[in-house]
C-alpha cells in the first residue's frame, strides 16, 4: 500500500512552519540568534531531505503532472489549491531547497543583528519559493510568484549595503511594473477560458489576436525577474547592495522565476504568440549576450561583474526556451540550474573575502592564493563552470541550447556563441586581479582560508558542478519526457492555429 | 581493462597529487604522478602493438554522457591507428617529460601541483585523441586548453606568466568559436556528432548546400573551414599564434610537453581524423595548404630575429605546425601525422635540452648572456645537436624523412597550391637550418657573455634530467627511418587502414615517392647551405649579425617584433573592446537605459512621495497594497463578468 503524504505541500511549508517557532523564541538577544540560527538550519536541511523524496520517486516516464494535491479553496470562484510538478519544475523546487540551508549557513556569522527577523525572512521566502514551482493554479501562482519578493525586499533593504534604499527602490518600481500587467492577463485569461487552472489554460485554445496582448503582458512580467536587457539595471544593484545569501537567492532561485513563466506559461498558452514575438526575444537575448559580456568586462565590483555575467547567461536561456527545440529547452533548463549553482556559488565566493576585508573593489584584492590556496581552489572550479568549459554543467547548458539556437537560425548562434569568448575573457580576468599575482597589499597579509564551514557550503557545490558536467543524464533524463512533451504539443497547437488560419 | 587504464591513469595520478599532495609530500606526489604515466606509457606501447600494427580496432562505451532530444554524445573511447599512434605519442613523451620535471623543478616550492596539472593535461590529451565524437573530442580540446592556461601561468606571481596565460586561453576560445559552430553544423547537416555516423553519411552530403549568414553555401565545405578555425587556434597559425610564443612563460617541460609535442599538435590531429570530411570540400583544403605554408614562412622568419632561447624553439614549432597543415592540405595525411611523431620526439627534446641549459645557466634564457658553456655540459650540448640536426633534416636523423616526404608530397600534388607549398618548404627549410644553429652557436659558442659567477655555477644536470633526454635524443635519431615504411611508405594504407580517408586523386603522397632526384635534393642543399651561413655569421664571425641588422633596421625590427602582431591587436581588438564595455556601462546603462527607466520615474515618483512615508518599510506596503488591489481587481472583474 502506498501511503499518500502530501509531500508537495509539505515541502512548501515546513519552512514556513519553521519559520512560526522562531517567531516564537525568546530569551536575551543572544540566545534568540543562537536558537534560531540552529532552528532554520533544521527546518531548511529537514525541508531538503525531504525533497529529495520528489527524485526518488519521481517517475520520469511520465510527461504531465506528478504529486498532484487537489483542495478545493475558494469554491465560489472555481479557485483551487493545486500543487503539482513535472520534468520542468521538479528540479527548481531542488534547487530551492538546496540553496536554502546553504544561505542559512553563509549567514551564520556574517548577519549580527535582527538574526531572528531575518532567518524569519528567509524560511518564508523559501516556502514562497518551493510554491510558486509546485503552484498548479494560477491564483497560487501569482500570490507565491509576487510573495517572494516581499522577504526579498527586506532582505536586501534591511540588511542590506549603504545604498540599499536605492536598489530596493529600483527593484520594486521595475517588478511592480511587470506584475500588474501579469495581473491583468491572469484575469483575462480567466474571463476568457473560465478557469485559473493551469493544465487545463494549457490545453486551452486562445485567438491569435488575444495571444500577442496575453504574451506582451506576461512578457514585461518575466523579462523583468530574468531579467533581459534592457530592463535588466536593477540586478547590479540589487545584488551589490544584498547580503551574500540574498545574492545567492537572487541569482540561484529569483532569476529563474522569468525563464519558468516563459516555459510553464507562456510556450503552452500562447502558442502562436511565443513564435511571432520569438525574433524579438531572440535579438533582445543576443543583445544581452555581448553587450553586458562587454559591461562585465569593465566592472570594478566583484559582484556586479557576476551581476552582468548572470545577465549575460540567462541571454543563453531565453534563447534555448524560444527554440522551442528538445535540445533548446532542456539546454535551458540545464542552464538554468546550472547557472543556479554556479553563479550562486560565486557569490558565496565574494561573500568569503568580503567577510574578511568588507570590500568588493577587485583593485583591493590581489595574491589571495598565497594565503587561501583551499579557497583559490574552489573560486577556480566556479570561475571554469562560469565560462562554460567542458566537464563543467555550464557547457552542458550552453551547449545545448546554442545547438538549438544554429539549428533554428545560424546567424543567431554565431553571434550569441561570441558570448562563450567573451565570458571567458572576464572570468578569468577576473580570477586574475583578485587570486593571482603578488600579495602585497597590506590588509591582505593575515587573511585566512577557508573555514571548516565555508568548506562544508563549497563542497556540495563543487560536486554538483563537475557531476552535472560529468554525468548530466542524471538531471535530463527527468527533463526528457516533460520537455518533448512542452514541444510536441506547441508543434500541436500551431499546426491547428495553421489549419484554422487557413481558408 | 587496460585501454581504459592507459587513459584514465593520468587523471588518477592528478587527483592524487593534487587533492592529497599536502599528506603524501612533495616526494609522494612525484612518485604516484610519474608511476601513474609510466604505466600508461607501457600500456601505450601495448596498444600501439594491437591496434596499429595488429589491427585490432575498437570503440569502448563508458557511458552516456549528453542526451536531449535526437542529440546523443557518449563517454567512449576509439582506438584505431591514428589514435593508437596519438595514444603511444601523447603517453611516451608525457612519461619521460614527468621524470624530467622531477629533477627540473625539484626547488620549486609546489610540486604537487606542478604534477598535478601535468598528469591532468595528458589525461585531456588522451581524451581528445581517443574520442570517438565530436563533443569529447571538444572535452579533451578544451581541458588541455585549461591546462595549458595553468601551466603557462603556473608561476602566478609574475604578471607576464598571467598575462600569457589568458592570452592563451582565450585566442584558443577564439578558434573553438569556430569549432563550436562547426560542431553545431555538423549536427544540423547529420543530426550526429559521432564520427562513424558523419563519416558513413559524408559522401550522400558531398554536394548538400545549406544556408548560412543569408549566404548559399556548400555544407561541407563551411564545415571543414569552421573546423579549421579552431585548429588554427590549437595549433597556432598565423593570426592565432600570437599565444605560442609567450606561452614560453610557463616552465620548460610544460613547454616541451604542451606547446611542441602534443597539445599543439592536436588541431593537426583533429583535422587528419576529420579527413573524410575534408576531402570532400577541396577549397578548403588548399586554404589549409595555404594557412600552413604561411605560419610556416612567417614563424620561421621570426625566429631568426629572437634572442630568447625558448622563442625560437617556440616560433620554430609553430613553423613546423605549418609544414603538417600543409601535408594535410595536399591530402599527406600519413605525412602530417608521422612529421608530427618525429617533432615530438626532437622538438621536447630541444626544448628539455635549452631547459637544461636555462637550468645550468641559472635561469638565463636570453643567448645574448650565454655563449661557450660547451664544453661544461657536454651531454646537454651534444643532445642539442641531435636534436637540431633532426629538426633541419639531415640524413638518417627523424626529421629528414618527416619532414622531406612533407615537401616531395607538395610537389606531388601538382597544383598550383602545392607549388607554392613546395617553394615555401624549401625556403623554409633554409631558415630552419640557419635559426637552428644561430641557437647552438650563440648558446655553446663563443666568448662566454654570462658574469663570473654564473658560469663558474654551469654545471651538467642530474641523472633524472639527462635520462630522459638521452631516450628522446635515440626517439629523436631513430623514429623517422623506423617509422617511414609503416607512416607513409607505399603499405601506408595498410596501416592507417580506415583512419585516415584519402580520395583517389588526392595521391599526392604515392605521387611523392615518384619525384625527381632534383626535387627531393633541394631542400637538403638548402638546409645544408643555411648551416653553412650560420656558422659563417655566427662562428667565424661574429660580428656579422649585428652589422646585418644595422643595415637593415626596418626588416630587423619587423621581425624582432614578430610582424607586429601583438600590436595591431591590441590596438585594434583589446582597447576598443574595453572602452566598448565602459562606454556601455557608464552611458548605456548608466544615462540611457537608468535615466529613462527606473531613475527618471523614480525622481518623480520620489517628490511626489516623499511626505508619505519612511522608505524602507513604506515599499512593503506599497507592495502589499499593490497585491491587494491585484486581488479586488480580480474578485471584481469575476463579478462583473457574472452579471455581464
Amino acid at each position: 500500500m502506498v501511503v499518500h503524504l502530501p509531500i508537495l505541500s509539505l515541502v512548501t511549508f515546513l519552512p514556513f512552519i519553521g519559520a512560526l517557532f522562531i517567531f516564537m523564541i525568546k530569551g536575551d538577544e543572544e540566545t534568540v540568534a543562537r536558537n534560531s540560527r540552529q532552528l532554520a538550519l533544521w527546518a531548511s536541511f529537514v525541508t531538503f531531505v525531504l525533497s529529495l523524496m520528489l527524485i526518488v520517486r519521481f517517475d520520469p516516464s511520465i510527461a504531465g503532472f506528478q504529486f498532484v494535491e487537489t483542495e478545493q479553496w475558494i469554491s465560489g470562484l472555481g479557485i483551487q489549491y493545486r500543487m503539482g510538478v513535472d520534468g520542468i519544475s521538479v528540479w527548481f523546487v531542488l534547487l530551492s531547497t538546496f540553496l536554502t540551508p546553504l544561505c542559512i549557513l553563509a549567514s551564520w556569522d556574517s548577519i549580527r543583528n535582527h538574526v531572528k527577523e531575518y532567518m524569519i525572512a528567509f524560511l518564508v521566502l523559501e516556502t514562497m519559493m518551493v510554491g510558486m514551482f509546485c503552484a498548479l493554479d494560477f491564483v497560487i501562482f501569482y500570490l507565491f510568484f509576487e510573495g517572494v519578493l516581499i522577504p526579498m525586499f527586506l532582505i536586501i533593504g534591511v540588511w542590506g549595503g549603504p545604498r540599499r534604499i536605492y536598489a530596493a527602490f529600483k527593484f520594486f518600481l521595475y517588478t511592480l511594473a511587470g506584475s500588474v500587467l501579469m495581473l491583468i492577463a491572469v484575469l483575462t485569461l480567466y474571463v476568457v477560458v473560465g478557469t485559473t487552472d493551469i493544465p487545463t489554460l494549457m490545453q486551452a485554445e486562445i485567438n491569435p489576436t488575444l495571444q500577442y496582448w496575453l504574451w506582451l503582458a506576461f512578457f514585461a512580467s518575466f523579462a523583468v525577474k530574468v531579467p533581459m536587457w534592457p530592463v535588466h539595471t536593477w540586478l547590479p544593484d540589487a545584488h551589490v547592495e544584498a547580503p551574500t545569501a540574498g545574492s545567492v537567492i537572487l541569482a540561484g532561485v529569483l532569476l529563474k522565476m522569468g525563464a519558468y513563466g516563459f516555459l510553464r506559461f507562456s510556450l503552452p498558452m500562447l502558442p502562436e504568440a511565443s513564435m511571432f514575438f520569438q525574433p524579438l526575444i531572440f535579438s533582445l537575448s543576443v543583445v544581452a549576450i555581448i553587450y553586458t559580456s562587454l559591461v562585465a568586462l569593465a566592472q570594478e565590483d566583484m559582484k556586479k561583474l557576476i551581476a552582468y555575467s548572470s545577465v549575460a547567461h540567462m541571454g543563453f536561456v531565453t534563447i534555448g526556451i524560444f527554440t522551442v527545440s528538445a535540445q533548446g529547452v532542456e539546454g535551458a533548463l540545464f542552464q538554468m540550474l546550472s547557472h543556479g549553482i554556479i553563479s550562486s556559488a560565486l557569490f558565496l565566493c565574494v561573500g568569503v573575502v568580503y567577510d574578511r576585508i568588507h570590500s568588493r573593489d577587485i583593485s583591493r584584492y590581489g595574491g589571495l592564493v598565497h594565503r587561501m590556496p583551499a579557497y583559490a581552489l574552489v573560486f577556480m572550479v566556479f570561475t571554469l563552470g562560469a565560462l562554460g568549459l567542458p566537464g563543467t554543467s555550464g557547457f552542458i547548458g550552453e551547449f545545448l541550447s546554442l545547438l538549438a539556437a544554429y539549428q533554428v537560425n545560424r546567424l543567431l548562434a554565431v553571434l550569441a556563441s561570441t558570448g562563450v569568448v567573451l565570458g571567458a575573457v572576464y572570468m578569468l580576468w577576473l580570477y586574475r586581479r583578485v587570486v593571482l599575482g603578488v600579495l602585497d597589499k597590506e590588509e591582505l597579509k593575515t587573511i585566512l582560508d577557508l573555514n571548516r564551514r565555508e568548506v562544508a557550503i563549497f563542497t556540495p557545490l563543487v560536486v554538483l558542478v563537475l557531476w552535472m558536467g560529468i554525468y548530466p543524464e542524471f538531471f535530463l533524463g527527468l527533463m526528457h519526457a516533460s520537455a518533448d512533451n512542452l514541444v510536441e504539443n506547441f508543434e500541436i497547437a500551431r499546426a491547428l492555429q495553421m489549419a484554422a488560419a487557413a481558408p | 581493462m587496460l585501454y581504459v587504464a592507459t587513459i584514465f591513469l593520468p587523471l588518477i595520478g592528478a587527483i592524487a597529487a593534487g587533492l592529497f599532495g599536502r599528506w603524501v609530500g612533495d616526494r609522494g606526489a612525484q612518485l604516484i604522478a610519474c608511476g601513474m604515466m609510466v604505466l600508461s606509457g607501457l600500456f601505450s606501447i601495448i596498444i600501439f602493438r594491437d591496434v596499429a600494427l595488429d589491427g585490432n580496432e575498437r570503440v569502448i562505451e563508458l557511458f552516456t554522457w549528453i542526451r536531449s532530444g535526437g542529440f546523443e554524445a557518449s563517454w567512449a573511447l576509439k582506438f584505431d591507428t591514428l589514435s593508437a599512434v596519438m595514444v603511444f605519442v601523447v603517453s611516451v613523451v608525457s612519461a619521460l617529460i614527468h621524470i624530467y620535471s622531477i629533477g627540473y623543478m625539484a626547488k620549486d616550492p609546489s610540486i604537487p601541483r606542478f604534477f598535478s596539472y601535468l598528469s591532468l593535461f595528458t589525461f585531456f590529451m588522451l581524451m581528445l585523441v581517443s574520442a570517438d565524437n565530436l563533443v569529447q573530442l571538444f572535452f579533451g580540446w578544451e581541458g588541455v586548453g585549461l591546462c595549458s592556461y595553468l601551466l603557462i601561468g603556473f608561476w602566478y606571481d609574475r604578471d607576464s606568466a598571467n598575462a600569457a596565460a589568458i592570452k592563451a586561453f582565450v585566442l584558443n576560445r577564439i578558434g573553438d568559436f569556430g569549432f563550436a559552430l562547426g560542431i553545431f553544423a555538423v549536427f544540423y547537416l547529420f543530426g550526429s556528432v559521432s564520427f562513424e555516423t558523419i563519416f558513413a553519411a559524408a559522401p550522400a552530403q558531398a554536394e548538400t548546400s545549406f544556408e548560412f549568414l543569408g549566404l548559399e553555401v556548400h555544407a561541407l565545405t563551411l564545415i571543414c573551414l569552421l573546423l579549421f578555425i579552431g585548429a588554427m587556434g590549437k595549433s597556432a597559425q598565423i593570426g592565432l599564434h600570437v599565444w605560442l610564443p609567450d606561452a614560453m612563460e610557463g616552465p620548460t617541460p610544460v613547454s616541451a610537453l604542451i606547446h611542441a609535442a602534443t597539445m599543439v599538435t592536436a588541431g593537426v590531429f583533429m583535422v587528419v581524423r576529420m579527413s573524410p570530411l575534408f576531402e570532400l570540400a577541396p577549397s578548403v583544403l588548399a586554404l589549409v595548404a595555404v594557412i600552413g605554408a604561411l605560419t610556416a614562412f612567417m614563424a620561421g622568419t621570426i625566429a631568426l630575429a629572437q634572442n630568447d632561447i625558448k622563442r625560437v624553439i617556440a616560433y620554430s614549432t609553430c613553423s613546423q605546425l605549418g609544414y603538417m597543415f600543409f601535408a594535410i592540405g595536399v591530402s599527406a595525411y600519413g605525412a602530417a601525422i608521422f612529421h608530427l611523431m618525429t617533432h615530438a620526439f626532437f622538438k621536447s627534446l630541444l626544448f628539455l635540452g635549452s631547459g637544461s641549459v636555462i637550468h645550468a645557466m641559472s635561469d638565463e634564457q636570453d643567448m645574448r648572456k650565454m655563449g661557450g658553456i660547451w664544453r661544461k655540459i657536454p651531454l646537454t650540448y651534444a643532445v642539442m645537436w641531435v636534436g637540431s640536426l633532426a629538426l633541419v633534416g639531415i640524413p638518417f636523423f627523424a626529421g629528414y624523412y618527416s619532414k622531406d616526404i612533407i615537401i616531395e608530397s607538395a610537389w606531388g600534388a601538382h597544383s598550383l597550391v602545392g607549388n607554392f607549398a613546395y617553394v615555401i618548404g624549401v625556403v623554409v627549410a633554409f631558415l630552419t637550418a640557419f635559426y637552428s644553429c644561430r641557437l647552438l652557436f650563440m648558446t655553446f659558442h663563443g666568448e662566454p657573455r654570462a658574469d663570473e659567477k654564473v658560469m663558474a655555477h654551469v654545471h651538467e644536470s642530474p641523472k633524472v634530467m639527462t635520462v630522459p633526454l638521452v631516450l628522446l635524443a635515440v626517439g629523436a635519431i631513430f623514429s623517422g627511418s623506423l617509422g617511414y615504411d609503416l607512416f607513409v611508405g607505399d603499405g601506408g594504407e595498410g596501416f592507417w587502414r580506415a583512419s585516415i580517408l584519402v580520395l583517389p586523386g588526392h595521391d599526392a603522397l604515392a605521387e611523392a615517392h615518384h619525384a625527381p632526384w632534383y626535387i627531393k635534393l633541394t631542400p637538403l642543399v638548402l638546409a645544408v647551405l643555411g648551416m653553412a651561413l650560420a656558422f659563417l655569421v655566427y662562428f667565424m664571425f661574429p660580428g656579422l649579425a649585428g652589422h646585418a641588422a644595422e643595415r637593415f633596421p626596418r626588416v630587423h625590427a619587423f621581425l624582432y617584433n614578430k610582424w607586429y602582431f601583438d600590436e595591431i591587436y591590441d590596438r585594434l581588438l583589446v582597447r576598443p573592446a574595453l572602452i566598448l564595455g565602459r562606454g556601455l556601462w557608464k552611458s548605456g546603462d548608466g544615462e540611457l537605459i537608468d535615466g529613462i527607466g527606473p531613475d527618471g520615474i523614480a525622481a518623480s515618483v520620489m517628490r511626489m512621495g516623499r511626505r508619505a512615508a519612511a522608505l524602507q518599510s513604506g515599499y512593503v506596503y506599497h507592495y502589499a497594497f499593490a497585491m491587494i488591489i491585484g486581488v479586488v481587481g480580480f474578485i471584481s472583474w469575476y463579478l462583473y463578468g457574472l452579471m455581464g
